[in-house]
């Protein structure tokens, strides 16, 4: 560790005589039987960016609050700039000149970006003379890192990129040498990140010290001079990252060889299952949130959606998949199905042969108290075979979830236990046993790789690809762009509810498709 | 209607207001930090109770007021305990209070005076006096104006005064302070506060405890102001109808003092049979009169009454996150 404080990566803004910005000695915590933390020493160089990668429950995120002071460590040492600190809690942390920017950003809603900027740092006890010299000392630093915001707009008026700005300059206001960014691209448009990566490279030039959490391994590749692995509570690695491949990362991460590239044959579509047409929806506060949505998805292939969140993509799912009433037509079979009245539910589109992974698992996917076999009997409670009679056939569903959890590799393999006893991973398999077990003809899928690690992550792919290679339509929403081009054989991408174009994932890149993201048309191929 | 009785009305409205405004505004502090308080009612219940009791044994009024925001206080500081310090359901904690309060009132005030659940009439010093605004008296010769200041403006209780003064304090220090940001912060997202290196715990209990030294004020006015002495169950769901005045307000201070104002007119008009009489054409049935303010608080509550967004954060307690 010692060593690699000394000249880690040369940095273009190292210092290279300083001591470490952040020195973390042996620090370990445990939650009861849970050991988060096991050991771990780290070592960040001033002006240095490092990345901290690891998949999700190996530690990262309690590591961070311990230097937050959300947790106080069991054991070991911090060290800010070579001098022993302790953060028994966020105010010592601010005062230790450490900032954190969290994945769900701690903004109130309703506040101008200027009164969550002073909140906690105000002057004094009234406000009138703090804001006024806020305003001038954000907008100086603002102008000195080009981050442009309104300090007066609010801020459930601004975007999600702009929104993590403001949590960056609410750090830097308090006088931040070190920043903590936990899983920063995960709301972000690709150009939005890009931005996000000029301002870290720009801090860093100023002589800021950045930590970067993140599971995604392109990013680390592209912002960070040094990174950290964490893997069960431990750090297994700390790397150059001028150094280091993706592939040698994620075998750190993951402790065996990964496959990144998802391996396919090409496809071999077959006859039109599903055929939509000038789809629109109107939610409650009358707004239209499917502009005329149309696509065909055929026999054997995967048609991928991508888009930035909120872009329509769930509403497109919820239509198909029973949940939200629309106007247009979608045929599946080259019949009809009903957009409305009583035909048009969840149960409805499950005898006709669609079955439906939602995107939010935990709230649509899983009742998470209930056990296992329940979770998986969900939505064909009222199969025949489910059933004795009147009564459920528990024993004989239990018997099936065995089955399926054991094919399906989910871990614990108990079908008693509560589904919130799961990992994220886990979680997610039994709810894809639950649904591609039942042989559908048209799969919907709604991020399947959220908040899964990177082993689950090969094992949901390669199961959506099998299903696919038996000759079933998949719709697939990801707001993942690696996800969408590992896996589809057409790509569509929806902006503000309307499908901007549709691309081979041969013939197009992360560029292209990040424009259209964007609602940037690049002339030919719009729908 | 004459002029006079005009006055009379407003004069009465205002009378009747004061209780609903620091009502109102107790449950402006609490809930703005996120604690919703449906025991408004509880501690003005127990505050009047306790005003009139030690103004009688005393025969000082302000040893009384004293008493009746103490009890409140600590009627806060059970609900602060309980949902915050406990995390517990904060409605279930405010309902329980209220039942407390009901039945505890009646019981002690048997056991010490033995007049059926109720104090004794409260004179002189143990009353709180009307005061006489400056120049009240050279000025009631004026026309319009004198009437208005010398009849409606003057002649209340000090604690009239205090609720009207409490509707700008409270815009101040919500507004334009640093306590104010932080409280209006924490019932919106206490994470906020809390990453910010500021205490969610002290902010929820200095806003209940506000709650409380308000709804003390308000139920000793009740008592020794409004009426004199305490009598079973006198404050009428008077706790239920601020609540439901801070909702047509839309948690804002200025907005409930004409909500307040609106609720007291009707509660004014009940009391002057005679004017509705001649306002309207048809006999109105006393007992209608009586329950307007009770119906307008079905409607608001019902959410006729457009669109009012509570504090985010209302309600549920603040855990810290993993």
């Amino acid at each position: 560790m010692k060593d690699l404080a000394d000249n880690s990566g040369q940095p273009s803004g190292a210092m290279p005589d300083a001591p470490p910005a952040i020195e973390l000695r042996g620090i370990s915590k445990a939650f009861g039987p849970v050991q988060a933390n096991k050991d771990i020493s780290l070592s960040v160089a001033k002006g240095a960016i490092h990345g901290i990668i690891g998949e999700n429950g190996a530690g990262k995120s309690t590591l961070m609050s311990i230097l937050y002071g959300f947790y106080k460590a069991d054991a070991g040492e911090i060290l800010i700039n070579g001098a022993p600190t302790d953060i028994p809690d966020s105010q010592a942390a601010i005062a230790a000149g450490i900032g954190m920017v969290f994945q769900h950003f701690k903004l109130v809603e309703n506040f101008s970006v200027l009164e969550n900027v002073v909140l906690g740092a105000e002057d004094g006890a009234l406000l009138r003379t703090t804001m006024s010299k806020a305003r001038k000392h954000l907008t100086e630093i603002a102008e000195e890192y080009e981050m442009n915001v309104d300090p007066d707009a609010l801020i459930e008026e601004i975007g999600v990129g702009m929104q993590q700005r403001v949590e960056i300059l609410k750090s830097l206001y308090r006088h931040a040498d070190i920043l903590i960014l936990d899983e920063p691209t995960g709301v972000l448009t690709p150009a939005e990140a890009d931005h996000l990566f000029r301002i870290l490279r720009g801090l860093k030039d100023e002589g800021k010290t950045i930590i970067l959490i993140t599971h995604k391994l392109r990013e680390i590749m592209e912002v960070t001079d040094t990174v950290s692995v964490m893997r069960r509570g431990e750090m297994t690695a700390t790397v150059k990252t001028a150094e280091t491949s993706p592939e040698e990362l994620a075998e750190l991460m993951v402790g065996r060889k990964v496959l990144l590239r998802v391996d396919k044959k090409p496809a071999q579509p077959g006859e039109t299952i599903l055929k939509v047409s000038d789809l629109r929806v109107v939610d409650d506060d009358n707004v239209e949130r499917l502009k005329g949505v149309s696509l065909q998805v055929r026999a054997g292939e995967i048609l991928g959606i991508a888009g930035v969140a909120g872009n329509g993509q769930s509403e497109l799912l919820n239509v198909l998949g029973g949940i939200t009433r629309a106007t247009g037509s979608v045929q599946v079979n080259g019949q009809e199905i009903d957009l409305t009245g009583k035909h048009s539910d969840g149960r409805s589109r499950r005898e006709r042969g669609i079955s439906h992974v939602p995107e939010d698992r935990q709230r649509a996917g899983l009742i998470m108290d209930f056990s296992a076999w329940e979770n998986i009997v969900f939505g064909y409670q009222w199969d025949p075979a489910c059933n004795n009679g009147m009564l459920m056939d528990n024993d004989g569903i239990r018997r099936e979830t065995a089955g399926k959890m054991e094919r399906f590799d989910v871990r614990p393999p108990d079908c008693y236990l509560a589904a919130k006893s799961f990992s994220g991973g886990n979680q997610q398999k039994i709810v894809l046993a639950r649904e591609i077990e039942r042989n559908p003809d048209l799969l919907l899928v709604g991020q399947p790789t959220r908040g899964v690690d990177i082993g689950a992550i090969e094992f949901i792919h390669q199961r959506i690809i099998e299903l696919r290679d038996a000759g079933k339509a998949i719709l697939l929403v990801s707001v993942e762009l690696d996800e969408i081009m590992g896996l589809s054989d057409r790509i569509a991408v929806m902006f503000d509810g309307r499908i901007m174009g549709e691309r081979l994932p041969g013939e197009t890149d992360e560029r292209e498709l990040g424009l259209l993201m964007a609602g940037v048309t690049s002339g030919e191929g719009a729908a | 209607m004459d002029f006079s009785t005009l006055i009379q009305i407003l004069d009465s409205t205002l009378r009747m207001a004061t209780p609903l405004l620091l009502a109102c505004l107790a449950g402006l502090f609490s809930e703005r930090s996120g604690i919703f308080d449906i025991g408004l009612e509880a501690k003005m219940l127990i505050s009047a109770f306790f005003s009139a009791a030690v103004a009688y044994e005393t025969g000082s009024v302000w040893l009384g007021l004293l008493a009746g925001i103490g009890s409140s206080l600590v009627f806060a500081a059970i609900h602060g305990v309980a949902s915050i310090t406990f995390r517990g359901n904060q409605l279930i904690s405010g309902v329980a209070l209220n039942f407390l309060a009901a039945g505890m009132t009646v019981l002690i005030a048997q056991n010490w005076f033995q007049q059926g659940g109720r104090t004794p009439s409260l004179m002189g010093g143990a009353r709180f006096e009307p005061l006489t605004l400056p120049f009240a008296d050279s000025l009631a010769a004026v026309p319009i104006f004198g009437p208005l200041y010398a009849e409606l403006l003057s002649g209340h209780s000090i604690l009239v005064y205090v609720a009207l003064l409490a509707v700008p304090a409270s815009w101040w220090v919500l507004f334009r302070t640093r306590f104010g940001l932080r409280l209006r912060a924490v019932g919106e997202n206490p994470a906020a506060v809390d990453t910010a290196g500021v205490s969610v715990v002290a902010l929820r209990y200095s806003a209940v405890a506000i709650a409380g030294l308000l709804c003390g004020i308000a139920g000793a006015y009740m008592s020794t102001g409004l009426g004199a002495g305490f009598v079973k169950d006198m404050t009428a769901g008077r706790g239920y109808i601020a609540l439901a005045a801070l909702i047509f307000a839309k948690w804002r201070p200025w907005y409930a003092l004409s909500a307040c104002l609106l609720f007291g007119l009707l509660q004014a008009l009940a009391l002057r049979t005679d004017v509705v009489a001649r306002i309207f054409p048809f006999e109105m049935p006393v007992q209608l009169l009586d329950s307007l303010p009770y119906i307008l608080t079905v409607v608001i509550l019902a959410g006729f009454v457009g669109k009012a967004i509570p504090p985010r954060a209302g309600g549920t307690p603040y855990v810290k996150e993993r």
